[in-house]
């Protein structure tokens, strides 16, 4: 049986599961912080404990060389200078200053910003305040695969516009935007380019230079590295100004006060020289895994819709839509399986996703879609063992449905009329 | 959320899947919920000469809890008169399977299908009868 076995899936170590533990398959929520990353942490919240601030003793000059060096690491991953990497809590802290502080630097001159309908909430929740504070902001659309459409941005653009934000690879559906695309239409006409890539760090290539990056969010969670730590790369050369938001001791280029972490700096560090080692041989592995998981499960189920492209996607993602199965009670049937849904049961909202409505996903095929996620520790016999008891349950409350009862005898099930509650 | 002991042993071994001939005369048929709103359920009840329910089937599209409802109420409904069927009241099912305030409108969706299938079954008993006068 394939639940959590201590065989790596790509023979690292594994992190050490609970043997009852559910098989976790839920790798854009969090990752598994890496044992190595662990290891690398360890000394630096024990024996090495120093503020990397303190220019005056021993313990300040380890702790600000391991932070130079965790710098230099998630620099050399993005192609970027170390100096352009700024420390932050974590990718949503990263946008809020991205978003917020360019938008607030520039906004005398220019008050317009582009993003998109899928972006992570902490993207569409700030727009929607830098809105309230005057801003002008447009959201383009998706297409069906969830990719923008490049002439949208460009008839998007105005004089006005200062910054774009479009995320590299999108969290629920795992499809990659053309950042190379728009990072040359934004150079072009002298916009900033921000790109959310809590997602896409180490699991896509990605270049500052040769994809006209400005400004790039990053997380240590999403990556193998810690939680609560982060990073935005903000360019130098043509230089990006912004207006921080946390005041104080003016670390990090006076663009984000506060003492770094050093223990989580050195995480997330060792998180992206790792990624930078494995990334190539890692990706074709899950897409091994991947394809396997697709062919059996459309094989041996039918009216099982993917949500999002599948050659513009991070292999690590599935998102599928299980006709006549809602998604919520699909998940509590495969609890072995740590998975997530875009069903509105499982969200205190009761709306069903956003991002799946933006594709133009029904919203009755919304409510039946289950998340899939493989990662670093996910071996090919754990692919078995979720395909085995998804595609079980699903047959199991199909016979229970009365939509699937009903799509069986023929009727349309929009021709009837469904009462309001 | 952990959910009761209750709940899930419903959501595993349902009891009463399934469907009844809805055309059968002695049959009432509840569909409430909506595809859109992640929940339709539909119940069915098989009615004596005697008024009392002898039997109950349902077919639910949601989530665990409102499969565990629906499971719960073809249980308590067979035995009983259609009238006191009627009168189940969700919170009774709510308190009985201890679901999350969030999961409450799970339980009013399974009164409303007992609620529709009784109504179901007296519309056509109602009809049922006219027929008969109209043959005299
Ligand atoms: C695309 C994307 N952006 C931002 C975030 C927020 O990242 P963090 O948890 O580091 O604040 C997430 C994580 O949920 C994400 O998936
Ligand atoms: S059916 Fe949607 S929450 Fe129960």
């Amino acid at each position: 049986m394939g639940k959590n076995t201590n065989k790596g899936g790509n023979g690292a170590a594994k992190p050490r599961w609970n043997k009852n533990s559910p098989l976790y398959l839920d790798y854009q929520a969090t990752t598994p912080t890496d044992p190595r990353v662990v290891e690398a942490m360890a000394p630096y919240w024990t024996e090495k404990f120093g503020n990397p601030h303190s220019r005056n003793h021993h313990f300040g000059w380890e702790a600000e060389e391991a932070v130079a060096k965790a710098r230099a690491q998630v620099a050399s991953l993005i192609g970027a200078n170390a100096k352009e990497v700024i420390f932050t809590s974590g990718a949503t802290e990263s946008n809020n200053l991205a978003l917020k502080g360019v938008g607030l630097f520039y906004k005398e001159k220019k008050n317009h910003i582009i993003t998109c309908l899928t972006e992570h909430k902490c993207v569409l929740d700030t727009c929607r305040h830098l809105e309230q504070d005057g801003f002008e902001v447009t959201y383009l659309p998706v297409r069906k695969n969830g990719l923008i459409d490049l002439r949208d941005l460009q008839a998007a653009f105005t004089e006005s516009t200062s910054l774009v934000s479009i995320m590299g690879v999108n969290n629920e559906i795992g499809v990659i935007q053309p950042l190379k695309e728009i990072g040359a239409l934004c150079r072009q006409r002298k916009i900033f380019f921000h790109t959310d890539c809590a997602q896409a760090i180490g699991k896509i290539p990605l270049d500052v230079e040769d994809m006209n990056i400005d400004l790039m969010s990053i997380s240590g969670h999403k990556t193998y590295g810690p939680m609560g730590i982060g990073a935005l790369y903000v360019r130098r050369r043509p230089r990006v100004r912004l207006v921080a938001m946390i005041n104080g001791g003016g670390q990090e280029r006076g663009m984000r006060s506060g003492t770094l972490p050093s223990p989580l700096c050195v995480g997330l560090g060792a998180a992206c020289a790792i990624a930078e080692k494995e990334m190539g041989a890692e990706t074709e592995r899950l897409r091994l895994l991947r394809d396997r998981f697709y062919e059996a499960i459309t094989r041996r189920l039918t009216e099982v819709y993917l949500n999002g492209d599948l050659e513009h996607r991070i292999p690590g993602n599935l998102n599928f839509s299980f006709a006549f199965v809602e998604g919520e009670g699909l998940m509590m049937g495969v609890k072995e399986l740590a998975v997530s849904s875009g069903s509105a049961c499982t969200s205190a909202s009761l709306e069903p996703s956003y991002v799946l409505r933006a594709l133009g996903v029904d919203v009755e095929l919304a409510h039946t879609s289950l998340r899939i996620g493989f990662g670093r520790f996910t071996s090919m016999e754990d692919v078995d063992f979720a395909v085995e008891r998804i595609a079980g349950e699903v047959e199991r409350l199909r016979e229970m449905s009365p939509l699937w009862e009903m799509a069986q005898e023929g009727i349309d099930l929009k021709s009837i009329e469904w009462a309001d509650h | 959320m952990a959910y009761s002991k209750k709940l899930l042993d419903h959501y595993e071994n349902p009891r009463n899947i399934g469907s009844l001939d809805k055309n059968d005369d002695g049959v009432g048929t509840g569909l409430v919920g909506a595809p859109a709103c992640g929940d339709v359920m539909k119940l069915q009840i098989k009615v004596g000469e005697d008024g009392i329910i002898e039997d109950a089937k349902f077919k639910t599209f949601g989530c665990g809890s409102a499969i565990a409802s629906s499971s719960l109420i073809t249980e308590w409904v067979k035995g009983k008169s259609i009238d006191d069927a009627a009168e189940i009241k969700n919170s009774e099912i709510a308190q009985h399977l201890a679901l999350p305030p969030v999961k409450i409108h799970c339980s009013v969706l399974a009164e409303d299908a007992i609620k529709a299938a009784v109504s179901d079954y007296k519309v056509k008993q109602g009809a049922g009868e006219k027929k008969i006068k109209a043959a005299e």
